[in-house]
């Protein structure tokens, strides 16, 4: 019996059509059936899509997820149950169960005056405007599994920082995947950032118990003119954990953003980050760190694209594959005709550490303008045996030797970080990791 | 003789106007030292006398051994016989001096109805000259000015001058950055190339690379007009003094 | 010194820029009507009067090639390609037997070659190149056959070596570039014409410089050669290929596949210098230049070096790989490439390193002008058997004007951890200062740009021999005329 991944979501989408539009506010629910058509007309991606050559996500899909498309709400307090948030960093904390967004009167009292964070079915009503301004323009409409995302989503994040407001504490969501049968959530995340606004948004990811749970994440950000937005992620999920997150940013003119994803644990994830240079002398930086091993599977794929002259991107991705892993990278690198002086810097520096262990990397530039400055660099190698080998000549052992060493490869990633008690944070968790201590618990309740 | 007539130049770039008006007349055999402070227009009027493309010429004439200079591109007037030693020497990585250097006696050597060299003539001929500034062999090996420290791409710049055999040569700024024992090499240089009939324009900020190449004129140039004009003294009046008492006298 | 900025009007001028080879020759041609089916193949091979298992190898890639389809990967804008009107098979010999010497080859095919600089006399003896000359389908002319054949070394057309070596064509052919390995290699092992071959025995150092030369000429025709490399045991080659096209509007297709075997210890230095036709400044016309060349290090320690500059054609989709499957082998790519006006390449690599300690260099130099797009795809492949692998490749781009693109896509698949492998990327262009520079010392604008350029390929330039790096400069020169003005 072969029935295709997709017919389940087709079957499902046709029945549950009536409860889709029920559930959601109609700006998401108008443009779902011409997200369902692209869904179907493209399938999931195979590694035949030389986007997805590294992931194919077919089989991911197969089990037989639940979708809590009827919004039963959750049966327990995250707050009282998840302690996650980051010692000695005094965030706005929220959480997303699944796909649910639960955020405390005390958190919300405390965000900075002007701030908005709800789910976007309440953003819908209060500010139909912005929302409808924004919802769904953002995103690729030709990506399959932002068509997926788009077709099955009921509700999200909404984030607004209006002109001119500065939050004064970063903010921090966190993610957690818990149920007790198989589960797959259908994430949306809407932030718009105002002219001149400053905002930093951690999110977090977490799966509980070791039930299979599959989410997909489309998050739309646009940054107003001289805004500074800082987007940080941190996966640590389970290896039956699968997570397929596109991420899209649009930047105007003056902006400045700073996008950081740090893998510790995964199971297989592929993620996708879009920016979109709009105006002139917009900067980005974006930045990436994956700890792999097991059979772990990450492929971080971005694109930035430089539409307008003067902007300036950065790129510098490490990732540390181990086991019987696989890491991929691919980044492209798009400058447009016209957009003239256009800096670009892409690097990404892999290290292997068993011979199974397995790493792709795909550096392009697409350059229509020819006053540009862009370069990238990769490669793939080891950790200097030399360094080892002086280190243990000064009475460090070899295993110590080599955390030290991987800790130096990939600070180097998180010294970019603008957020120090992140970077601290960071620097213990990726240092737990590489001791093998992180492995050992079993839910984000380790954070303790 | 009169080897370079400018009459009432201006220039502009990028619609600013640097040089309002200048009125220079350099005869066949002199030195003439252009001195100022920064952001005067001495840079600026270097690159219009070579004919960089980024000045618009707004106004004026500029005569060049009785030929209309600013009618003629950059390379005809290197051709002609100008020379500039380039404030910040250019790196064209790849190009190897040798080839470079081929390439320019050879166009010079057309100009003026000669054959080319062939290549164990001018490599002799390279040698000869490298002597002059004492350039390193490596260096004339290496890409042009690619990897040079900042008094090896000036002396390279000497050496190229030594090469082409200017009628006038447009020295700018050659001084800057260079220790008391390269300004020595670099000026000397200078002098032993210096033939009764050619002349140099030093533009500088300092006395001291004047007390090497002795000016017979020194001008002051100031907000893109020469304000004043002097003998040798001038030069040394203006390193006790510094520019306070020109603008004093120009009233302000 | 302060530039204007983006004005960058010295680039901006974009004029005719002439091709030099683009007469044709007025000579009798049989020409096969147009069309592909298997009776053609027969046709083709009964004209060759070929041995029934070389019969078979066509058929049967023919049979493979029905059934795929057109590479659209490649960041190339391809037209369709009608191959029922193409000829599979030009010979400009007439209907004469193969030419016994020089006497009986036709005078005009003899001054279409020393127009092109490459006279098919035995004087090449003196500029020590042994030249075999293909035009349209056929193998016109070996030189120097007997001296090589002295040291045991074959060097003639393929359908010579089908006729006097069918052993070791047949234990060669499609060894390396199997006929199912993409469209355009089952093409061209359908109904390939003519090319050279070249068997270099064990512990023999060929003495000369092997050289092919290939013209299209006949209209309407398309162009599939097979190139046959082996070097046996602690052997050496060196071997060059040339390429010319009459100018014509419409396009013609070339569709060659090169292969090349290296034995224990043996090094094969494969240099091309590729300039078929490009088409006129508005993209009317040129030569579609689909090719496929691989090389096996088969044996340990084994060499295989490929160096080219690609000034012509109007698409060239090609990618020199290598396959280092013998311990110990190495193996190195350079590449110039040239796009100009409405030029479209997507040129590059594949090291495939299956063998332990095996080294790979990969050194690109793209430029691209005029409103041509000029892509580097490479991929580095290291498999899990294969420990302590080394690959270096640098990738640059420069471009010379603001309508042109220039992109870069390398691969890196890396399933070993003992493994180092760095990919380095950049792309610039030819500042004004350093134009202006030139021109101060009192060099043209045109002449700026041909020092810099030569300057920023001399890396690749550097490997190839003597005589070919000179035409190659003149080349690029030609090449970029009118794309700076």
């Amino acid at each position: 019996m072969n029935v295709a991944p997709e017919k389940q979501y087709t079957d499902l989408y046709r029945e549950a059509r009536g409860l889709l539009a029920a559930h959601s506010p109609a700006v998401m629910d108008a443009v779902r059936d011409e997200a369902f058509a692209t869904f179907c007309a493209k399938g999931f991606p195979t590694t035949k899509d030389e986007a997805y050559k590294y992931t194919g996500l077919g089989p991911s899909f197969a089990p037989d997820y639940g979708l809590n498309l009827a919004r039963r709400p959750l049966a327990a307090d995250p707050y009282a149950a998840f302690r996650c948030d980051v010692p000695n960093l005094s965030t706005s904390l929220f959480f997303v169960v699944n796909d649910t967004l639960c955020a405390s009167p005390e958190h919300l009292a405390a965000l900075t005056p002007g701030v908005v964070l709800t789910s976007l079915a309440d953003a819908a009503v209060r500010f139909p405007d912005i929302v409808g301004r924004h919802y769904g323009r953002l995103a690729a409409q030709d990506d399959a599994l932002t068509a997926f995302n788009t077709a099955f989503a009921e509700d999200g994040v909404f984030l607004y920082v209006p002109d001119g407001v500065v939050m004064d504490k970063p903010l921090q969501l966190i993610n957690v995947m818990s149920a007790g049968a198989d589960m797959m959530a259908v994430r949306r995340l809407l932030v718009v950032i105002g002219d001149r606004a400053s905002a930093k948004l951690l999110v977090c990811d977490h799966a509980d118990g070791d039930k299979r749970y599959l989410s997909t994440q489309v998050a739309e950000i646009f940054v107003g003119r001289d805004a500074v937005f800082d987007y940080y992620e941190l996966e640590e999920t389970t290896p039956a954990n699968t997570r397929v997150a596109n991420t899209y940013i649009r930047q105007a003119a003056g902006s400045n953003v700073l996008a950081n994803g740090v893998t510790l644990t995964c199971g297989t994830t592929r993620n996708h980050l879009s920016v979109e240079l709009a105006g002139e002398g917009a900067e980005t930086m974006l930045g990436g760190i994956a700890t792999l091993d097991a059979r772990q599977h990450l492929d971080n794929n971005t694109l930035i694209t430089h539409r307008v002259p003067r902007c300036t991107s950065r790129e510098l991705f490490k990732y540390v594959v181990d086991d019987e892993a696989v890491g991929a990278f691919a980044g492209k690198v798009r400058v447009e005709p016209g957009a003239q002086k256009s800096v670009s810097q892409q690097t990404n520096k892999n290290i292997c550490l068993t011979r199974a262990a397995r790493m792709y990397a795909q550096p392009q530039l697409e350059i229509y303008a020819d006053d540009v400055q862009c370069s990238h660099g990769a490669t793939v190698g080891q950790l200097d045996e030399a360094a080892v080998f002086y280190m243990r000549q000064r009475g460090l052992s070899h295993k110590e030797a080599v955390t030290l060493l991987i800790n130096a490869f990939v600070n180097e990633v998180i010294d970019h970080l603008r957020m120090d008690a992140l970077k601290e944070r960071l620097h213990l968790l990726v240092e737990k990791r590489f001791r093998g201590e992180l492995g050992a618990c079993r839910t984000c309740r380790k954070c303790k | 003789m009169k080897l370079l007539e400018i009459k009432d130049l201006h220039a502009s770039i990028e619609g600013k106007e640097i040089l309002k008006g200048i009125d220079l007349t350099i005869n066949a055999g002199e030195v003439h030292a252009i001195m100022g402070p920064n952001g005067s227009g001495k840079s600026t009027l270097s690159a219009v006398l070579v004919g960089n493309p980024a000045y618009t010429v707004t106004r004026g004439s500029v005569t060049f051994g009785g030929k209309d200079l600013l009618a003629m591109s950059p390379e005809e007037r290197s051709r002609e016989g100008l020379f500039l030693s380039f404030q910040y020497p250019v790196e064209i990585p790849g190009v190897s001096m040798v080839n470079f250097m081929r390439a320019a006696v050879n166009e010079h050597r057309k100009h003026r109805g000669l054959a080319p060299l062939t290549a164990s003539e001018f490599l002799k001929l390279m040698r000869d000259k490298r002597a002059i500034v004492e350039l390193d062999n490596k260096l004339a090996n290496r890409s042009v000015n690619e990897g040079f420290s900042g008094g090896e791409k000036k002396r390279n710049e000497i050496f190229q001058m030594a090469m082409l055999e200017p009628s006038l040569a447009i020295l700018d700024e050659t001084d800057s950055g260079l220790d008391i024992d390269a300004l020595r090499i670099v000026a000397d240089g200078v002098n032993k190339l210096k033939r009764p009939d050619t002349s140099v324009i030093v533009i500088t900020h300092y006395q001291r690379l004047l007390d090497y190449i002795k000016p017979d004129v020194v001008h002051v140039l100031y907000k893109g007009r020469i304000v004043k004009t002097d003998g040798p003294r001038l030069a040394l009046e203006l390193e006790e003094k510094g520019y306070d008492w020109i603008k004093k006298e120009l009233g302000e | 010194m302060k530039m204007k900025e983006d004005k960058n009007k010295f680039v901006r001028k974009v004029a005719a820029s002439e091709y030099k080879y683009g007469f044709t020759t007025d000579i009798e041609t049989d020409i096969i009507p147009k069309g592909l089916n298997e009776d053609v193949i027969r046709l083709i091979s009964a004209k060759k009067g070929e041995p029934g298992w070389l019969l078979d190898f066509r058929l049967k890639a023919y049979r493979r090639w029905t059934t795929m389809t057109m590479p659209r990967w490649a960041h190339l804008d391809i037209p369709d390609i009608d191959f029922q009107d193409i000829s599979y098979y030009a010979d400009p010999r007439s209907k004469k037997a193969a030419p016994g010497s020089l006497d009986e080859v036709d005078p005009e095919v003899i001054k279409t070659f020393n127009k092109l600089g490459i006279p098919l006399e035995e004087q090449m003896a003196l500029s020590g190149m042994a030249v075999d000359a293909v035009m349209d389908s056929v193998s016109v002319k070996t030189t120097f056959k007997e001296s090589l054949l002295d040291k045991g070394i074959i060097f003639c057309s393929i359908s010579e070596a089908v006729r006097e070596h069918p052993d070791l064509v047949r234990r060669y052919l499609g060894s390396v570039v199997s006929p199912a390995d993409n469209y355009f290699a089952a093409l061209n092992s359908a109904v390939f014409t003519d090319g050279s071959f070249v068997y270099i025995p064990r512990g023999v150092r060929c003495p000369m410089e092997l050289s092919t030369y290939f013209r299209i000429n006949a209209a309407g025709t398309g162009q599939f050669e097979r190139t046959l490399i082996v070097a046996d045991d602690d052997s050496y080659v060196s071997y060059l290929e040339g390429c010319t096209a009459p100018m014509r509007d419409d396009n013609q297709l070339h569709a060659a596949i090169v292969e090349i075997y290296v034995h224990d210890r043996a090094e094969v230095k494969y240099s091309t210098v590729q300039n078929w036709y490009p088409g006129d400044k508005d993209g009317r016309g040129g030569i579609y230049n689909f090719v496929t060349k691989r090389g096996l290090c088969k044996g340990v320690a084994s060499k295989l070096s490929w160096t080219q500059v690609e000034t012509g054609s109007a698409i060239t989709w090609k990618y020199p790989s290598c396959v280092l499957a013998g311990d110990g082998a190495q193996a190195e790519f350079y590449s110039v490439a040239v796009t100009n006006n409405h030029q479209q390449a997507d040129t590059g690599t594949k090291m495939i390193h299956l063998g332990s300690n095996t080294r790979s260099t990969i050194i690109s130099k793209g430029i691209s002008a005029g409103h041509s797009q000029n892509s580097y795809r490479g991929l580095v492949r290291v498999a899990e058997s294969a420990s302590g692998v080394r690959n270096y490749s640098q990738c640059d781009s420069l471009l010379l004007g603001d309508r042109c693109g220039a992109h870069t896509f390398p691969y890196m698949d890396i399933h070993n951890d003992t493994a180092v492998v760095e990919h380095e990327a950049t792309t610039s262009k030819i500042s004004e200062e350093q134009v202006f520079y030139c021109n101060q010392r009192g060099i043209s604008t045109e002449d700026a740009i041909g020092l810099i350029v030569n300057g920023y390929a001399r890396e690749v330039l550097n490997k190839l021999p003597m005589e070919f790096a000179v035409e190659a400069q003149k080349l690029l020169q030609i090449s970029l005329e009118g794309s700076v003005g």
